[in-house]
């Protein structure tokens, strides 16, 4: 039973790992699609800001610098974004689209022709990643039934990015929610004519998203590279981007909702970690194809049948045109 | 020059006649411009084989076979003063026309690195019956393809053996990169070296994924490591690729031991790479070039095991420390018995089953 409870605490541990980068995209994506801007493109703002992160993580050999790097790559590419949806009205979709190609033959290129190892930016010299923050008396506690390994394993020992990322949760809520920023940006989401009526610039408030989805996206790519593992590897958001949108719609666009969502598709991926190649009492051994297949599975059952419908802000995908000649 | 002009008016196989004209156009210009200094340089080179490497998705410096193959070419570059041409693809559907691209322009022999390459070879060799194609990891069964094979297993079976001496609890772990036979034939030859030494060891065993992006995932890679240790796993071997590289860096954070895969990779993480399975893909091509240029080229299966050299595992001062007299002579031991047959690795490819 206590193994059983141990394991479940392991699982759990690797659920918060790997839930975290999905966590800080699908955050930021909802602030983005809250203000009417479908940003198909964190995919390619994780990738790009992972390897600005895991670029100056190795030359600097200070985490934070790389952090940093990683977050004004992201914004860089969201304004390019803003730029040709916002300001040129063009398709958001498509603009997505590109940032996603930009990203992967960018960092593709750049770390070629700087560190010439395929793509790969070298491994990461001590202090350039953040490392793990062990809580006080966890080692201590450790052993203590029940509660030990609750706090020792699943609470302690994660790098601050993932205190941050579960941290954003609220803020977001409360920043969306209870502040007049919050308002006016789920406003022009919705209706962006009553905004612009209401002398508030459209534009200026979808920039603003825009650039707060940026932040947001770098600090999942720079996770990526720079606290889970060492450096830059060439495409190493395999698909992370697109799962975090998936959960975005899962959630309906709420951020507490979002977390949960996160988490469960960070835990269905840990579960396929542990069961993986093990056989369960009673029904044998599970091919690992039925695990990977699971979140799939999952998401099409319960948006087909529990969800209900996600209904997207009303003016997501729309550029907004001021008055028409 | 003359040859270039037979070569651009003859039948294109499969190529579309309008960019088919714009190429000769261009090679007829170019041909003009580069023609006394082409003819120096052919009368230059010591002999007259002009080879050609594609490179699978990776690229020439992925720290892994890709980039021995590299190695092999350059070393026979320098060696021999025999210029080559290499090209690294960006996706699936180059392949095809990179080949053919090599064919077209005489280049011989054509070598093709990756399993994946299979198809394309397969085409392009039958398309061009006079040109000398090569595959490594695959088997395209042709009469002007030589298809390279290494025996994984054996490499496996003394990295598995030296991982059995190194384990404290008694447990260790694999992870492999695509759920592939090519992949299940490395897990196979480690745990039977493993058990080898080991009987009551416990083994576990996880791949990554079922897609290419599973080669490329070191996230997963280390989450996998994680699990492996969390159950009681001290050293981990890993046939993952970029995924690999996760799995060093998990079982260097974590104070344990990883195993690298194709090149040496125990300078990676310093005192934390156990050792290296070395698959030697630099000595196939170079081989490769050697037999095409002293005119003893062999098409049919050339598979490379312990015995030609073609797998082994890296002893360097990244990893001195951590191998011990014991260890090495238990390896010698096993290397020595497989080499004179007395120790037979199972191939999982020969019948698609492991038997431990």
């Amino acid at each position: 039973m206590y193994e059983m409870y141990y394991t479940l605490i392991l699982i759990l541990d690797s659920t918060v790992r790997l839930s975290t980068p999905l966590l800080l995209a699908c955050l930021a994506g909802l602030y983005s699609e809250r203000a009417g801007v479908v940003d198909i493109g964190l995919e390619g703002k994780m990738l790009g800001a992972a390897f600005g992160a895991g670029a100056v993580g190795y030359l600097t050999a200070d985490a934070w610098a790389g952090l940093l790097a990683g977050i004004a790559v992201s914004v860089g590419l969201g304004l390019i974004h803003g730029f040709a949806s916002i300001t040129n009205r063009g398709n958001q979709i498509v603009s997505g689209v590109a940032i996603n190609f930009l990203a992967m033959g960018l960092t593709a290129l750049l770390g070629q022709t700087w560190f010439r190892q395929g793509g790969k930016t070298p491994a990461l010299p001590e202090g350039g990643r953040f490392r793990d923050i062990t809580f006080p008396f966890a080692e201590e506690l450790r052993d203590v039934p029940v509660i030990g390994p609750l706090y020792s394993e699943l609470l302690s020992g994660h790098n601050i990015l993932v205190y941050l990322a579960f941290l954003a949760v609220p803020l977001t809520w409360w920043v969306l929610f209870r502040t007049r920023f919050g308002l006016r940006l789920r406003a022009v989401g919705e209706n962006p004519a009553a905004v612009d009526t209401a002398g508030i610039s459209v534009t200026w408030l979808r920039y603003r998203a825009v650039i707060a989805c940026g932040v947001l996206c770098g600090f999942a790519g720079s996770y990526l590279s720079i606290a889970q593992s060492s450096g830059f590897i060439k495409d190493m958001t395999a698909g992370k981007g697109f799962i975090a949108l998936a959960a975005l719609i899962f959630a309906k666009w709420k951020p507490a909702n979002a977390m949960f969502a996160c988490l469960l598709f960070g835990f269905l991926d840990a579960v396929a970690i542990r069961l993986q190649g093990q056989s369960i009492p009673g029904i044998g051994e599970i091919p690992v194809q039925f695990f990977q297949a699971l979140p799939y599975i999952l998401t099409v059952i319960l948006l087909a049948g529990f969800i209900g419908r996600a209904i997207p802000p009303k003016a997501a995908g729309i550029p907004y045109l001021k008055e028409r000649s | 020059m003359r040859s270039c002009a037979t070569r651009g008016n003859g039948p294109a196989p499969g190529g579309p006649r309008m960019s088919e004209d714009i190429h000769v156009k261009k090679v007829l210009t170019l041909g003009t411009a580069l023609a006394g200094l082409a003819f120096s340089v052919v009368g230059a080179a010591a002999a007259d084989i002009q080879p050609a490497v594609l490179y699978d998705l990776g690229g020439r410096f992925d720290k892994s076979f890709n980039e021995g193959a590299y190695n092999g070419a350059e070393k026979f570059k320098e060696d021999t003063g025999t210029e080559y041409r290499d090209f690294e693809i960006q996706n699936d559907s180059q392949r095809e026309q990179a080949l053919r691209n090599f064919a077209k322009r005489g280049m011989n022999p054509v070598i093709a690195i990756g399993f994946s390459q299979a198809n394309a070879v397969e085409k392009v060799a039958k398309e061009f019956p006079d040109t000398q194609f090569a595959i490594v990891d695959m088997v395209v069964d042709l009469p002007n393809v030589r298809s390279i094979l290494f025996k994984e297993h054996e490499g496996s079976y003394i990295v598995g053996v030296a991982a059995a001496m190194a384990s404290e609890t008694g447990k260790v772990g694999f992870v492999g990169g695509m759920d592939i036979p090519l992949i299940s034939k490395f897990a196979c030859g480690y745990k039977q070296g493993v058990m080898a030494t080991d009987e009551d060891a416990e083994i576990f065993e996880n791949m990554t994924g079922t897609t290419g992006a599973a080669w490329n995932d070191p996230v997963k890679g280390g989450e996998l490591a994680k699990s492996q240790f969390d159950r009681g796993a001290d050293v981990i071997y890993h046939a993952a690729g970029g995924t690999g590289i996760g799995v060093l860096q998990a079982a260097a954070d974590a104070g344990k031991l990883g195993i690298g895969v194709d090149s040496n990779q125990n300078g990676l993480h310093p005192g934390s790479v156990l050792t290296s399975m070395l698959k030697r893909v630099d000595k196939a091509v170079y081989k490769a070039f050697e037999d095409a240029q002293n005119d003893s080229w062999s098409s049919g299966i050339e598979v490379l095991g312990l015995k030609e050299g073609g797998v082994d595992w890296a002893v360097d001062d990244n990893n001195a420390e951590l191998i011990t007299d014991e260890m090495k002579a238990s390896v010698d031991d096993a290397k020595a018995k497989i080499i004179s047959g007395e120790i037979e690795v199972h191939d999982y490819m020969s019948d698609q089953s492991c038997p431990f």
